[in-house]
């Protein structure tokens, strides 16, 4: 009894696959994100007893309903596309940089901080000049201490980038108080000064054209430049990187300083074009959201577009739902939006591995002696397939060789 | 056999039995009864309003803050009152105070919203930017606790409103004060020990002003009594909340009372056996061993009352106060297992005394303000130091100017006039902090 037990074959064992072609990969993917919105609109007719048909007309109609309505969606999408690309070169080079949130918070706030004591005593024009350099200088600051420290010492990016967004929060929670005044509720109102151009009449197509401008740039940067290979060489593996001659250190502090850059950009947009003033909600978590949505692109520039289409698209879609069935409160859409995520993130493990079921032995190895060894085969290999592959923690690692050397290397390899 | 009918008998006894503790079991609360209603009840009676008449409300939070949902609730039953269909009440919740607000008032105007109101004091920039871009529309932009719909360059379609819920919170206080009495005579703590701690959300006007009316009220029944205040700097911040009042209740504090919008404060006294007065919102589901009573605004007859004067094309108030009178200041029911003996009977007389105009909430004689709190720039006082003169800050401005005397002799007695619309405004200015009250923070 405990001999059949010990050599039973799992029910399925998962393999991992590196032959599956582009387009198929990105039509599972759009297959899950089409899959998922039958799925949320069934939940929602199943609890707010409205048909499926209605739930989607309500979300087409949050996201597109007036002209408003469309360019507030692309305006939020090309903030949040801005954040998501200044993350991914850093995510490329697998330096897990959690931090746009404190990067973003902290430009914006340098920003204001010159439209506070600046405004009206210089020209707009240099105001909005200053304001630039200065949420440069914050933001590219803010993403650049923890990657000093990482080159430098090896500390932990992960937690020194998210403890960076509370001395943000702080920050602005502390300045605003003192601007607004003590005795008031600590929110400080939009200034009258620098405030960036409106481009075709309105403050939402500046945000559009730079957010269509830093993806292609980003693009061809990862795609065709030195620094780009550079970047995900050291990636791949910081052995092969040292070993062509190239400087690990240099290449961390390099990135990190664009990633900062490019937050610093959305930061300065959503101070000088869009909010006119700071708070500790400015950014609104995007920050976070800008990880997923970097991931889920496959660090793609190009797909982020889609990928933030959604996130946006969702968010305002369920908000309109919630609205128009009058539940007045946020809980069912987010959800809603969990929900689908949560299955969008669970299709990239289908496209990660083939799930292969049992086989039927009886019928199709009728010898014996080869039928136990190929039991006995098929557990070695089940054993380490479930456990080889960390999909949270590799990126998109195809190549198994490299991967091994990596780990072998591991213990002696410290960043210097 | 036998088991099978038995096990089956038993079953059903047991079920019968929970039916009938279920009916049984009320909520224990000694029943509130509003004795003034609003004569223009009748006058809503015959209003006509269109079919297409829609409003629009924008909250901060949503129905998980008692601050929020009880506009929501308002809204709602101003709509069912007045026989509209819920349909036509767009809700947005979540809506910070900044660019976001922007948005959603936007939005609503394209939704056809006749009326767009706004729940929060941080709100009141966006709703003003909004009001002047509609303009000529004919929509009205009403906010709640706004200070700046009275001033001469503010959009003429915009409008402050807010309640006299300092006489809430006294009625309030006077329960707490109660309650206090009857601990100390029940030899829990001495009469010199009798300490509240109240949480509150910003050291500004709309939470001094609550604070100061509780604890007046509690101190005209329990004259020994005195307050320590410890801020969150958060309107929603439950953990924050929670944990202020756990350390309140660490420092002796003998009654908790909070102005914040979490259920935070209440679960802490729940779980520390302290009693507490909530706000907003009635506690006695989930803290019927330690609530006492909670006082709150009703916004359902502003809501009335805006969409009769739009419907009737009235002009609105620029400033409106709910009174007593108006059923907008309102106490929840008492709760029955925790309020002393004889507290229905006090808070009804005094709430007779308040609406007939022969006690104030703001009598300068009931309190004094000397040492540090003292400011001489802002006010005079009189040799024991109970205020005669004090200039608030009404007409707002980024420096906080104070502009206009708040101060008014009524027969031989000074009296802070607090949210008198009558050349002043509906939100509140008293921002004094008066001796017994202990700032911690």
């Amino acid at each position: 009894m405990t001999k059949t037990k010990k050599i039973r074959e799992p029910l399925i064992h998962l393999v991992k696959r590196d032959d599956l072609p582009g387009w198929k990969a990105w039509g599972i993917r759009a297959l899950s994100i089409v899959g998922a919105f039958v799925f949320i609109c069934l939940l929602s007719f199943i609890v707010l007893k409205r048909s499926p048909f209605q739930i989607v007309k309500f979300m087409f109609e949050g996201a597109f309903g007036s002209k408003l309505s469309t360019l507030v969606l692309f305006r939020d999408l090309s903030i949040l596309l801005i954040i998501s690309l200044a993350v991914t070169p850093a995510f490329k080079m697998k330096f897990w940089n959690i931090g746009a949130e404190g990067q973003v918070l902290i430009s914006a706030w340098g920003a204001v901080l010159c439209m506070y004591y600046l405004g009206g005593k210089i020209p707009n024009g240099a105001l909005i000049f200053i304001m630039l350099l200065s949420s440069m200088t914050f933001g590219i600051l803010w993403a650049v201490i923890p990657a000093i420290f990482k080159a430098k010492w090896g500390t932990n990016e992960t937690l020194f980038t998210l403890m960076m967004n509370y001395i943000a929060i702080q920050i602005v929670l502390g300045s605003t108080k003192i601007w607004a005044g003590v005795t008031s509720t600590g929110v400080l109102h939009p200034l009258q000064y620098g405030h960036l151009p409106q481009v075709a009449g309105g403050d939402y197509a500046l945000s559009m054209i730079v957010a269509a401008v830093i993806t292609l740039l980003l693009f061809f940067y990862m795609r065709f430049s030195k620094h780009g290979y550079e970047l995900s060489v050291v990636g791949e593996s910081r052995n092969t990187a040292r070993y062509i001659g190239i400087s690990v250190p240099k290449v961390i502090v390099r990135t990190l300083v664009l990633s900062g850059a490019i937050c610093a950009v959305a930061g300065f947009l959503l101070a000088g074009g869009i909010m006119h003033t700071v708070g500790s909600g400015t950014v609104g978590g995007q920050g976070f959201t800008a990880v997923l949505v970097s991931w889920l692109a496959q660090f793609n520039p190009i797909a982020m577009i889609v990928v933030s289409f959604v996130v946006i698209f969702i968010s305002k879609g369920t908000t309109r739902v919630m609205e128009n069935c009058g539940i007045a409160n946020s809980f069912f859409s987010q959800v809603l939006t969990g929900t689908l995520f949560f299955i969008i993130i669970a299709c990239e493990f289908f496209i990660r591995y083939r799930v292969l079921p049992r086989k039927r032995h009886k019928a199709v190895a009728p010898r014996e002696d080869l039928d136990d060894d190929s039991v006995e085969v098929v557990e070695d290999f089940a054993e380490p397939d479930i456990v080889i592959e960390e999909p949270l923690s590799e990126a998109d690692d195809d190549k198994q060789e490299t991967r091994d050397e990596d780990v072998e290397h591991s213990q002696e390899e410290t960043v210097c | 056999m036998k088991k099978k009918v038995l096990a089956l008998v038993l079953a059903i006894v047991v079920v019968a039995a929970l039916c009938i503790g279920l009916v049984a079991c009320n909520d224990g609360a000694i029943k509130f009864n509003e004795t003034f209603m609003p004569e223009w009840d009748e006058e809503y009676a015959t209003l006509e309003v269109p079919a297409d008449f829609k409003f629009g409300l924008i909250c901060l939070h949503g129905e998980s803050s008692n601050y929020d949902k009880n506009f929501i609730e308002s809204a709602r039953k101003a709509f069912r009152e007045l026989g509209l269909p819920e349909s036509n009440l767009i809700i947005k919740t979540d809506i910070k105070e900044n660019e976001e607000c922007t948005t959603a008032a936007r939005e609503l105007v394209q939704q056809g919203c006749d009326i767009i109101f706004a729940d929060s004091f941080g709100h009141e920039p966006y709703m003003s930017k909004v009001a002047a871009e509609a303009g000529n529309e004919n929509i009205k932009f009403c906010h709640a606790t706004g200070t700046t719909a009275h001033n001469p360059d503010a959009p003429a379609n915009l409008y402050n409103a807010f309640a006299s819920i300092y006489e809430g919170r006294y009625l309030a206080g006077i329960v707490a004060g109660m309650k206090l009495n009857q601990m100390i005579a029940a030899g829990k703590f001495k009469a010199e020990d009798a300490k509240i701690g109240y949480v509150g959300a910003f050291p500004y006007a709309e939470v001094k002003s609550g604070y100061t009316s509780f604890f007046l009220g509690a101190r005209s029944v329990c004259p020994t009594v005195t307050m320590e205040v410890q801020f969150t700097s958060s309107w929603f911040d439950k953990l924050s909340e929670k944990s202020t009042a756990q350390a309140l209740i660490t420092r002796g504090c003998k009654l908790i009372s909070q102005h914040a919008d979490s259920d935070g404060a209440p679960n802490a006294c729940e779980e520390a056996g302290v009693p507490n007065v909530s706000y907003n919102g009635s506690m006695i589901q989930s803290c019927s061993k330690t609530f006492l009573v909670s006082s709150r605004i009703d916004w359902a007859p502003y809501f009335k009352y805006v969409i009769a004067q739009t419907v009737n094309n009235k002009e609105i108030e620029k400033d409106w106060v709910g009174t007593i009178e108006t059923g907008s200041v309102a106490l929840t029911n008492l709760n029955a297992d925790t309020v002393a003996p004889g507290t229905l009977q006090a808070v009804l007389k005094a709430r007779a005394e308040l609406v007939k105009g022969t006690r104030y909430v703001f009598d300068c004689s009931t309190f004094t303000v000397t040492g540090k709190n003292f400011d001489e720039a802002k006010m005079k006082v009189d040799a024991q130091g109970h205020l005669t003169s004090y200039k608030a800050d009404v007409n707002t401005d980024a420096a906080f100017t104070p502009d206009t005397e708040a101060i008014e002799k009524v027969g031989d007695k000074y009296i802070f006039m607090e949210s008198d619309a009558e050349g002043r405004r509906s939100a509140p200015y008293f921002d004094i902090t008066i001796d017994g009250i202990t700032l911690l923070n």
